[in-house]
């Protein structure tokens, strides 16, 4: 690592219509270093990224340099010259394009005389790979492979502009744990080659693992820049939110209630076998594991969209057979997707239509909807949740993550649901929103509802279920009591 | 060769129910498998196919044009009226009034996409109702039989009589068509623009990053259908030895099923010329055969839209399913990539 | 003006501004141009011609609020013609009985929602871009109509067929009467039905839709199939109005019926629009093309400016909202 910073800026200010985005932030990376920038949403991490890319220009008094030169007016043009390149969390790849054409991008579009170069862009795309010490198919489109995969050719192809200093923003948020341990893997290679990495990313094991440093934002505003070693989870968080937060295990029995759902040896080809389990009255049961453990898969199942290939599934001792979803939400079973911003919420229509989405037929009257009964159900839950709004009639997408994570609870709620599962309720929801969705979820056990969590941070399960069953591929592993086993024992038999 | 059948999966099953209709055909009637029969075929579809070339462009790009057909009727008109007010004029001039004219309505398109916001469709079935109206409008939708020689006299750039007494021939048409399919595939596989059009049809937002110009996409895309649309306006005035206006009304949606039928995807990134050609073709072929077995000319339509139909309704639900397990991959080589 | 500019909002949807500002203008152009405008003859005209094209926007603008498009409205309409067509030739022609046209109007719609429901079948198991299926069922209907016709007229019905398309009840129009009750079906079935919210869900998501317990595939082959009753109700208007069946009447209004639903701000991505402004919107093209009449141009030029008019009202939204972008930022 050397002494001179490869790239430092100071007094970052950046404001939209009146609202400071970024209040006089410094920042700095040395070369060859894994920097981590953390933050909550809104935070102005996004922006920093962008006014380091040129995107926007910050206001008077701010400086920028890069390999100890000044530079005055940073455009995306320079900042791509320069060796800046950022791999976006939408990655920004084209589907119907091949892994070479991908990754040598830059040159298909910079050809000679207007031409494409078609061996100078293998070439290039298979030097970058090897770069990467990866060995993929350079000529499949790249719609046919694996997300984590479009990862590394995303990175590949930063590779190709000459990168000196990457960022990833959250890169590993929908990868697997091996697979994004296999990224962070290419990180350390790409670091050792000499590259500058910053990470922006909201999983804290994983950026504790493999940063040098942390800058953190708050607000707008720089709180501080502090080397990785003696960091926790917990003093990150607080950085990042300002606040202490004290968990408590709330684990309870819930032997005298009566089972509302049993699930027998339920399995289905290539997801999940031999699943039993049953859940209480009141009772709230965690589901951890890492991603691709079929977890997602038994929650689809037991709400009726896909069908078990054997097993059986028992609401309140009866057989149930779910065609579809309307059979299980008929029966009393909701789901929270984990997908809230594609499929748990219907991003562009208004809070009042996905509040009612699931339950038309409460609100009917002669067959027809009733305005009246509709603004009722709306208001009675949006008070009865807490969810900040403007107007109902506001575009659901104009809330904050946590605030649409309310509004999706308050749609299953609306049905009168037996069960309730969360897959993953708390992703793209600030760690200062977390809190509040699970102290509703507890209000709604205390009341009756019989509730599964689904997450992959072991934390959220051990603080706020009675019982943890860890998954992991396709089975139910082990089955714990958060009284009688310690955190980072759960943590340890998980990612053993 | 695996790759070459899965990469192409729309071309290899249209080619392969092409070969299979083709078969059936030649049992059922003594003419369709002649050469002169195939040439029959190709002159007919001449003109449909440059549309094809041009709209597949702007479809790659991720828009759409309703408008090239009557905007190919404007062409005919201006280039004739303008042609004979030059005194006459020759084919030259001919390209190069109805491309200009061409590219001139397609940029309007342009404008109208990128500077006023207004999504293509919108945009170009108002610019259907516009260039349809006012050319209506001016003409009184009277025609014009009277067209130069040199555009009326068809071209026959080879001919030669078969042993059973048929003639084949090659005429302009067949040879424009050829050098437009030419060019839009050196367009759109061989050149930077290309690339560029396929990636800004296949993420917009990501080729934004790269710095693409949005504009200038938006203005080669319809350009070139406005080019290609003129220039098959001129063809389909010079093989129907006059000028129309309301000919080529409704084409585009004829065109427009033709190219997707090839595999281009409306929502762009995706689509060759080759599979464009064997869209029209297919089509083609089968109003050519149903015309040699002796079906009503009435009842064309009707299968035409039927075949279609289930085309569409099959390559939806995705033609590789279709295919053979052993072709599609390899087993997976492990988890890791 | 900013509270006005709310109030209006509120009373009437946004969505409604494009279309009134549309409205006043045209009747203010048009009265000063042509002083004989503002006349019963010019509203007369109005209201015997919009229900056609007002019949079959309303056929188009289901598909187009679930982010789809019906592009064979015209010809389903035509093919529902030539089935109450038949019916009343079949049993009498011009003779035919009272009840013989109940029966006729009743193939009518059978034939309409039969071509819808195979549409919408197709799209809601296949997937397959509705432009797509529409496109080559339009195709399809022409073909068969024009094979079953061999291209020529149907015609020969009873007395009692005309005027139901020139006839007047109270002052009047029939036509207009059946359209503006079409009008209202339609719009309670937008703002008031679970059919109706669920299109527009599906419009703007399908999945997370799906992902919510609402029944996308049968919302979908509904709405093609309402789609289809409502070209029935065209054609058979259409029918009355021609005294004759040919398939292929009506054919330039396709595009058109696209065109005064986008006017009438239908969202073109589908999920948000109301039938109200699109109702205005029809209105504002009628008159335009009656005012052009009167002054003397044929339909060819209002079909430009129906054009020209689009164009105004999609720019001066994209306008519109980069300045409500630019106020929201500013405050």
């Amino acid at each position: 690592m050397g002494t001179e910073p490869l790239l430092s800026l100071s007094n970052i200010k950046v404001t939209f219509g009146g609202v400071r985005a970024l209040k006089g932030v410094s920042f700095e990376v040395m070369p060859g270093e894994v920097h981590c920038l953390a933050g909550e949403n809104g935070c102005g991490k996004s922006t920093l990224i962008k006014v380091i890319t040129g995107v926007y220009k910050p206001e008077d008094g701010a400086e920028l340099r890069f390999d100890g030169k000044v530079i005055p007016a940073m455009t995306p043009t320079l900042a791509q010259s320069l060796g800046i390149q950022v791999i976006w969390q939408d990655l920004a790849l084209f589907g119907e394009m091949s892994v070479a054409e991908n990754i040598g991008f830059q040159l298909a579009v910079n050809g000679k005389f207007g031409l494409v170069d078609k061996k100078a862009i293998d070439a290039a795309a298979l030097k970058a790979l090897a770069r990467l010490g990866v060995s993929l198919d350079i000529h499949r489109p790249l719609r046919e492979l694996p997300i984590a995969q479009r990862q590394i050719v995303a990175i590949a192809r930063a590779l190709v502009g000459e990168a000196r200093l990457v960022f990833m923003d959250e890169p590993t948020a929908s990868l697997t744990q091996s697979e994004a341990d296999y990224l962070i893997e290419i990180v350390r290679t790409l670091s050792a080659s000499g590259v500058a990495v910053v990470f922006v990313s909201h999983r804290l094991a994983e950026v504790l693992e493999i940063s040098d440093r942390i800058t953190v934002l708050r607000d707008g505003a720089l709180v501080g820049v502090y080397p990785v070693d003696g960091m926790t989870q917990s003093r990150v968080t607080e950085l990042m939110t300002g606040r202490n937060f004290d968990s408590a295990v709330i684990a309870a029995d819930h032997d005298a209630a009566p089972v509302v759902l049993s699930v027998r040896n339920l399995a289905r080809t290539g997801e999940f076998t031999d699943i039993s389990f049953d859940l209480r009255r009141g009772e709230t049961l965690g589901i951890t594991g890492l991603l691709g453990a079929g977890r997602t898969e038994l929650a689809l199942t037991l709400f009726g969209m896909r069908q078990p290939h054997g097993g059986e599934i028992l609401i309140e001792g009866k057989r149930m057979e779910f065609g579809s979803n309307r059979d299980a939400i008929r029966a009393g079973v909701a789901y929270l997707s984990e997908d809230r911003l594609s499929l748990g919420l219907n991003q562009p229509q208004s809070i009042a239509d996905n509040l009612v989405m699931a339950s038309l037929d409460h609100i009917l009257s002669n067959g027809l909807i009733s305005p009246t009964k509709k603004a009722n159900v709306v208001s009675h839950w949006i008070s009865a949740l807490g969810v900040k709004i403007g107007t109902p009639d506001d575009p659901i997408r104009t809330l904050s993550g946590g605030n649409q994570q309310r509004v999706a609870i308050a749609k299953w709620l609306a049905i009168g649901p037996k069960i309730l599962i969360l897959d993953a309720p708390t992703v793209g929801v600030d760690v200062g929103a977390r809190a509040g969705i699970f102290d509703i979820v507890r209000k709604l056990a205390a009341e009756g509802l019989s509730i599964i969590i689904i997450s992959d941070e072991p934390p959220e399960v051990y603080f706020n279920a009675d019982r943890v069953i860890h998954m992991a591929d396709g089975q139910f592993h082990a089955s714990y009591d958060p009284r009688t086993i310690s955190l980072t024992a759960l943590e340890a038999a998980i990612y053993a | 060769m695996r790759r070459l059948i899965l990469g192409h999966t729309t071309e290899v099953t249209l080619l392969a129910v092409m070969i299979f209709l083709s078969i059936g055909l030649s049992f059922g009637t003594d003419r369709f498998l002649t050469v002169s029969n195939a040439f029959d075929v190709l002159n007919v579809s001449a003109v449909n196919i440059i549309f094809a070339v041009g709209l597949l462009v702007v479809l790659i790009s991720g828009g759409i044009d309703i408008s090239f057909a009557v905007a190919a009727s404007v062409v005919q008109y201006v280039t004739v009226l303008v042609i004979t007010a030059l005194g006459g004029g020759n084919w030259a001039l001919g390209f190069v009034i109805a491309g200009g004219v061409g590219i001139s309505l397609g940029l309007v398109n342009a404008f109208l996409v990128h500077q006023l916001r207004i999504i293509s469709i919108v945009a170009t079935i108002s610019t259907f109702n516009i260039f349809f109206g006012l050319l209506m409008f001016f003409t009184k939708g009277v025609s014009i039989y009277n067209l130069p020689d040199w555009l009326s006299n068809r071209v026959v750039l080879f001919e030669h009589e078969m042993p059973d007494g048929s003639w084949v021939e090659l005429t302009l048409p067949v040879v424009v068509m050829v050098l437009c399919c030419f060019a839009t595939w050196f367009l759109m596989s061989r050149t930077t623009i290309g690339r560029k059009l396929y990636a800004f049809g296949d993420n917009p937002e990501g080729a934004r990053r790269f710095g693409i110009n949005i504009g200038a996409m938006h203005a080669i895309a319809f350009g070139w259908l406005g080019l290609m649309a003129g220039i098959a306006g001129l063809m389909q005035a010079h093989y129907a030895q006059e000028v129309v206006p309301n000919a080529l009304y409704g084409r585009e949606l004829d065109v427009l099923a033709a190219t997707v039928l090839g595999g281009a995807r409306l929502g762009g990134g995706k689509g060759s010329v080759l599979g464009c050609v064997l869209g029209v073709l297919m089509v083609s072929i089968t109003q050519n055969g149903l015309n040699l077995l002796g079906v009503s000319p009435f009842a064309f339509k009707m299968i035409v839209g039927a075949i279609i139909l289930v085309a569409i309704s099959l390559s939806s639900a995705r033609f590789d399913k279709l295919l053979p397990q052993a072709l599609k991959r390899a087993p997976a080589k492990g988890k890791q990539p | 003006m900013k509270a006005f500019l709310q109030k209006f909002s509120s009373t009437f949807g946004a969505d409604m501004g494009g279309p009134l500002i549309a409205f006043v203008a045209v009747m203010a152009i048009f009265s000063l141009a042509a002083d004989n405008f503002l006349s019963l003859a010019t509203f007369g005209s109005v209201a015997f011609q919009l229900p056609e094209l007002g019949l079959l926007t309303l056929a188009m603008l289901l598909p187009l609020l679930t982010g789809g498009i019906n592009l064979s409205v015209t010809f389903a309409a035509n093919l529902s013609g030539l089935a109450a067509a038949w019916v009343l030739q079949a049993n009498g022609g011009v003779d035919a009985a009272g009840g013989v046209f109940v029966l006729a109007c009743l193939a009518a719609l059978a034939t309409g929602a039969a071509a819808g429901a195979l549409t919408g079948v197709a799209i809601a198991y296949t997937r397959a871009h509705p432009i797509l299926v529409t496109l080559s069922m339009m195709i399809f209907l022409r073909g068969l109509g024009e094979f079953l016709t061999r291209g020529g007229d149907v015609s020969g019905f009873p007395d009692y067929v005309a005027p139901i398309g020139h006839g007047s009840l109270f002052g009047l129009p029939i036509p207009l009467l059946i359209f503006i009750l079409c009008v209202g079906v339609w719009h309670v079935l937008l703002t008031r039905s679970k059919l109706g919210f669920g299109l527009l869900m599906i419009g703007s998501n399908m999945e997370a839709a799906e992902y919510s317990g609402l029944n996308t595939r049968r919302i979908v082959v509904l709405v093609y199939t309402l789609s289809g009753l409502m070209c029935a109700v065209a054609g058979i208007i259409m029918m009355a109005r021609f005294n004759s069946v040919r398939v292929g009447h009506g054919e330039s209004y396709l595009l058109i019926t696209v065109l005064a639903a986008f006017l009438g701000g239908i969202n073109p991505f589908g999920g948000f629009g109301r039938v109200l402004p699109v109702f205005v919107a029809l209105i504002v093209l009628q008159l335009l093309s009656s005012g052009l009449n009167l002054m003397g141009a044929n339909q060819h030029l209002a079909t430009a400016l129906w054009g020209v008019l689009m164009i105004v009202v999609m720019a001066a939204r994209t306008l519109a909202s980069h300045t409500r972008i630019f106020s929201r930022k500013k405050a």
